[in-house]
């Protein structure tokens, strides 16, 4: 070892750098793709320790949304009598129950990734974004879980002899899932990265959710608003991607292109900003939290 | 030359004290101003020294000021210093796990980091399970993990359980499992925090010696933290000595333990000096030194506890003498200076006098020890008991029982390491 006055007579590559600071662009994507294994342990251990010791396991992923489904029917649709777009109003709920959790679990369980994993941050360096990505990964089992019930009620219908069916937008599926995991990723990374410095964040994120679910078309078909509120509404990129996933399933609505592409794009737009950002502050916030 | 792993270069961290929140938007608005027009962080240009001791003035605080170095491949480096020295920081910006405030590292090589064992552990998982976590954590791949897979089992000495969850296991196992896994790492260069106050005698034993084989048998290189100087000069050719975050000594490891077993507040009060008693004896000074020729406390060397005390009326039955204490308050020995006599004491006349002990060489082991002196008169009073009291830290770097650098050959695990006779 020699101090820094030292000759050196080798070339200059090196296999990693330390800096203070970076292009913010730099999102070190490549690092994520060496820690792909730890991503997928990652997911098994959230499954595996999710139904360990309890009595039901995963019949827990189908109780929370039939109890929904029954309560949304009853409430919205026979009392307040909203309206389905002539669906069936159990199937209409749980479909948009069944995107909206994805998304808000997504969203919400990425939100506390720093401050839940503080203490493993803390002592050992992997790529942050890791961890998010896992959580978007093992809500995707979740939300499989849950499609599986969907389509047990669908049969039902049809064997009761509804008379429902999808339509060619249904093909759309995957991309509405993936718009969904980026959007609801792509807030929790930007919520996440400010609540290491300003913790008041964590606390509207919980209201926030509520008051966002009754400005996404879940609970009523968004052709039933009035002209000035559907204009409102649509500004929310998740309004598109849960009425196309319905127009879809259900055959039941409209498939608004406009909608559907702001969607994606403002997904993606929303995406690249919580990367960016959760860069940012993945280099330092173990001084901060 | 051999090549160079890691090169730092003009190295500093900086950290924010006290309390966020009121006035972190004002002020993050004020750096972000700055920013916009080019100029430096304004909260950052009032530099300070990190010393615990002073409160300083302003409220960002240097953790580390401008480290230069560069550490060759297949060196072994103990980085050693005070708490608050800067170690800490520094091994964070080598995991990665905080960035630098100004300057920068060069690696050349694969860095995996050792700050803790078992980070990422799951309780409801199994030993398997979390042996392919806790490794991926570490940074190795699937592959690699399931290739030393028996390795990691066999070294961990928990075959038996290794399908229960780790919730099960007592912590000795918990912990033995977690070091296994780290112990396989495979990376070109590896930093280790103190983390081997853990576990067991037995396992710690081989821990150190897995250490040995990492650093030297493989050409590996090593960054280890420690406050054993013992250990720190077994396994490190190099080191350096951080103080106040500025790099005070990079290079051999025997002169960097030296440099920092001389800092005064190290070896404890053993020196005491002033004017205590009554009108009988009063006490001017006590002293422990370590005769050696760098005057540092070491097993192996003799030591030498003083006392100069001043006699003003004539004394019949003079008491001078000292317990000696252990770390937490065990009364180790009491000695008196006339403890050879048998025959009835003699009057002792006013005047100066100074009595000198010697605890011969390997006679303590590694520790930290107290010695409080006892003047009186025999029967009649106790004028000393608690003034000029010393303390005094033995650390091992050339005594016995080195050969295995465990907690029991160091001898923590008694009191005494004795150079006693082995006969065949």
């Amino acid at each position: 070892m020699k101090t820094e006055s030292a000759s050196k007579s080798h070339t200059d590559t090196w296999d990693l750098e330390i800096k203070p600071a970076e292009n913010i662009f730099n999102l070190h994507l490549k690092d994520v793709w060496n820690y792909r294994d730890l991503l997928w342990l990652l997911v098994r251990r959230d499954f595996v320790s999710f139904y360990k010791q309890t009595l039901l396991g995963p019949l827990w992923f189908f109780i929370q949304p039939i109890f929904t489904i029954f309560i949304y029917s009853l409430v919205f649709n026979k009392f307040a009598q909203f309206g389905t777009n002539g669906a069936p109003a159990p199937l209409f709920y749980l479909t948009g129950i069944v995107a909206w959790t994805y998304f808000s679990d997504c969203l919400v369980k990425t939100s506390t990734v720093f401050r839940d994993n503080a203490a493993m941050f803390g002592k050992v360096y992997f790529p942050r974004l890791i961890m998010p990505l896992s959580i978007v990964m093992s809500n995707l089992v979740k939300f499989g879980m849950q499609l599986v019930l969907m389509v047990l009620l669908y049969l039902w219908y049809l064997i009761n002899g509804k008379h429902i069916a999808p339509n060619i937008y249904i093909l759309l599926f995957p991309v509405v899932v993936f718009i969904m995991a980026i959007l609801g990723l792509g807030l929790g990374l930007i919520v996440t990265a400010m609540t290491t410095k300003y913790r008041d964040l964590a606390f509207a994120v919980s209201f926030g959710m509520q008051l966002f679910m009754y400005a996404t078309p879940v609970i009523y078909p968004l052709a039933d608003l009035a002209p000035k509120y559907k204009a409102i509404v649509s500004l929310n990129p998740m309004t598109g991607v849960i009425e196309t996933l319905r127009y879809g399933v259900l055959d039941a609505g409209h498939f608004y292109s406009g909608a559907f592409l702001y969607s994606v794009l403002a997904s993606l737009a929303i995406l690249l900003l919580g990367l960016v950002i959760f860069n940012k502050v993945e280099k330092n916030f173990v001084d901060t939290v | 030359m051999s090549e160079i792993a890691i090169k730092v270069e003009n190295l500093s961290k900086a950290y924010q004290l006290g309390d966020f929140g009121t006035g972190t938007i004002s002020r993050d608005l004020e750096r972000w101003w700055a920013r916009l027009r080019g100029k430096e962080d304004p909260f950052l240009t009032i530099g300070e020294v990190n010393d615990r001791t002073v409160k300083g003035g302003s409220d960002i605080v240097w953790s580390l000021r401008d480290i230069s170095m560069e550490i060759n491949q297949g060196d072994a480096v103990g980085i050693i210093g005070r708490n608050g020295a800067g170690k800490s920081t520094l091994l964070k910006i080598l995991s990665r796990i905080t960035s630098p405030t100004h300057g920068n590292i060069k690696i050349r090589g694969r860095i995996a980091s050792l700050l803790e064992v078992g980070t990422g552990f799951h309780p409801e998982l199994t030993g398997r399970e979390n042996i392919f976590l806790n490794g991926a954590i570490l940074g190795m791949r699937k592959s690699e993990i399931q290739a030393q897979f028996d390795a990691i089992v066999d070294f961990s000495g928990v075959e038996r359980y290794v399908d229960t969850p780790v919730k099960r296991y007592s912590s000795g196992m918990y912990v033995r499992l977690a070091f296994a896994v780290a112990a396989h790492l495979r990376s070109e260069i590896l930093v280790i925090d103190e983390v081997l106050a853990v576990g067991d005698v037995e396992f710690q034993k081989k821990c150190l010696g897995k250490m040995g084989d990492v650093s030297k048998g493989e050409g590996r290189t090593v960054l280890f933290v420690s406050h054993n100087m013992s250990a720190i000069s077994t396994l490190c050719n190099n080191a350096i000595v951080l103080d106040n975050g500025q790099l005070r000594f990079s290079g051999d490891v025997e002169t960097a333990v030296k440099i920092y077993a001389d800092d005064e507040p190290l070896n404890g009060d053993t020196a005491w000096e002033g004017n205590e008693g009554d009108e009988h004896i009063r006490l001017h000074k006590t002293w422990v030194v370590c005769k050696n020729e760098f005057n540092f406390f070491q097993t192996d060397s003799d030591l030498e506890i003083g006392v100069n005390f001043e006699v003003l009326k004539p004394v019949h039955g003079l008491i001078v003498g000292f317990t000696l204490y252990s770390e937490f308050g065990y009364e180790l020995a009491y000695v008196q200076f006339d403890d050879r006599q048998s025959d009835s004491p003699e009057l002792v006349t006013p005047g100066v006098y100074s009595k000198r002990f010697v605890i011969p060489g390997n006679t303590l082991a590694i520790g930290t020890y107290r010695i409080m002196f006892d003047l009186g008169i025999h029967m009649i009073k106790r004028i000393i008991t608690a003034e000029g009291s010393l303390n005094f830290s033995l650390e091992n770097v050339n005594g016995l029982g080195r050969r295995y650098q465990t907690a029991r050959s160091r001898g923590r695990a008694g009191i005494f390491r004795p150079d006693w006779a082995v006969e065949k």
